[in-house]
């Protein structure tokens, strides 16, 4: 819980660091702020902008093609049989790249003791990511049905490697890339957007890297769509396929339905009822998720 | 024969615009402006299908109130207030409202310049045009205009930023 609360700190603290940021801006070239609200995303449980679960072609803070921005997040996931912590930074660069770093914990509880690794054991990930622009305004242009299009990597590493080797994962660091794109239909209010994830992760790589039943890369689709309600609110559905590596326990694909609301310009509060499937042999693990994301 | 149809159909097309609606004289309250093709292209965006979304926005009286509440609010606006300065309202409120009934399929014709003359020299940002973005949005609320009816219109006026964002 320690981390958890310097998480909370540091997030505490980015938003008066951001107010100055913005005030400080007109001494240096390098302008901040300026995206129209939510259209920044929020924090992916990998860290990356976007829903809750996939990444978006939308790139992370506040910034325009003028300037820098960033963002901060916590995010929480309750199961019946599991925790999961996720907690990172984010930077975006002129409209157009995006870097970001996350940190997951994922809490046992008993299931831990159940499976002789102690009550409480936690597996962890480092998640490092970039992400590019590519083509398109998902949001101006509206007169075309080209979307706003964004390729991007990320280098996870999970630091229980013995576990995973147990379990059947092949490696305890692995990487993927993914293209994504992202349009938002103004005349209907609505925002779509479609994720192909080239990957070999179990259970976003909290279980290790490819498994006994396959080792390969492979193309997983995930999709998001978001009703706009007012400036400040979206609500919306996700679905993420996943893949199926390891042979003592079948992985599902996961399911959200979400609401977004942007108290500001810098926070971004998200809840969502989320049903990640089995995971690791104990089933239906549907839940509550909560993130705050900061950023300027 | 058929060149000289061809020649006679071009010099038609091409050039009757230019003298084919003479300026109309300046109306009063507003600064003379350089001669320019007065035409509806020139609002950048077709009208909308039907007469619904007219009636979303309270017909004329709802437009003339929501311009009138952006250009009150763009002086306001810490934000916008360098890119307006220069700016002649009377015209500004009278263009807007006419580009906007023209969207909004309200029959109006539209008599002012295009978006990218327009903006040209105003030397407009992406932060900017989303600070203005944000000032309609808070003047079409004002009015009572339904969140899906406003995102209709920002719709039509969404690809004017390629005009009018410059820097």
């Amino acid at each position: 819980m320690s981390r958890l609360g310097v998480a909370c700190f540091a997030l505490a603290m980015w938003t008066p660091l951001a107010a100055y940021a913005q005030e400080d801006s007109p001494a240096i070239d390098v302008e901040t702020g300026g995206k129209l609200k939510l259209t920044r995303g929020v924090s992916t449980v990998e860290g990356q902008g976007g829903g809750g679960l996939t990444p978006w072609a939308l790139i992370t803070g506040n910034e325009t093609d003028r300037g820098v921005g960033g963002t901060a997040h916590v995010t929480g996931v309750e199961l019946p049989d599991y925790s999961l912590l996720s907690y990172g930074a984010a930077l975006g660069l002129f409209d157009r790249v995006e870097l970001s770093y996350t940190r997951q914990e994922f809490d046992t509880r008993d299931v831990g003791a159940a499976l002789g690794l102690g009550r409480g054991f936690t597996f962890g990930q480092d998640i490092w990511g970039a992400k590019l622009r590519v083509a398109g305004d998902a949001i101006y242009d509206q007169d075309t049905w080209l979307p706003q299009v964004a390729i991007g990597a990320n280098w996870k590493k999970n630091d229980q490697g013995a576990v995973v080797s147990a379990v059947g994962g092949r490696d305890d660091e692995g990487w993927e890339t993914y293209a994504t794109a992202t349009k938002i239909l103004l005349d209907s209010s609505l925002l779509l957007n479609g994720t192909l994830r080239w990957t070999n992760a179990n259970q976003t790589g909290l279980l290790g890297y490819g498994g006994n039943l396959n080792d390969d890369h492979e193309l997983m689709g995930e999709f998001s769509a978001g009703w706009l309600l007012s400036p400040d609110i979206v609500v919306g559905a996700e679905y993420r396929m996943k893949p199926d590596n390891l042979a003592i326990a079948r992985e599902d694909d996961w399911v959200d339905i979400y609401a977004a609301w942007a108290i500001n310009h810098h926070l971004t509060l998200t809840g969502a009822y989320v049903d990640l499937g089995s995971i690791a042999t104990f089933d239906d693990q549907r839940g509550v998720y909560l993130s705050l994301q900061a950023g300027f | 024969m058929r060149m000289a149809l061809v020649c006679t159909l071009s010099a038609i097309i091409f050039v009757a615009p230019a003298f084919g609606q003479p300026m109309p004289p300046v109306p009063p309250g507003e600064e003379t402006v350089d001669a320019y093709t007065i035409s509806d292209a020139n609002a950048g965006a077709t009208p909308v299908d039907g007469q619904d979304l007219f009636a979303a926005f309270h017909g004329h009286e709802g437009i003339s109130r929501i311009v009138d509440g952006l250009v009150e609010q763009v002086q306001k606006d810490s934000r916008l207030t360098e890119i307006f300065k220069a700016s002649d309202f009377v015209r500004l409120r009278r263009t807007l409202k006419e580009q906007f009934c023209h969207i909004l399929n309200g029959g109006c014709s539209y008599t002012g310049r295009d978006m990218k003359s327009v903006h040209a020299d105003h030397g407009i940002t992406t932060a900017e045009f989303n600070a203005l973005v944000e000032v309609l949005q808070a003047a079409m609320t004002r009015e009572g205009i339904v969140f899906s009816a406003q995102n209709r219109l920002l719709a039509k006026l969404a690809p004017m930023k390629r005009d009018a964002v410059t820097r």
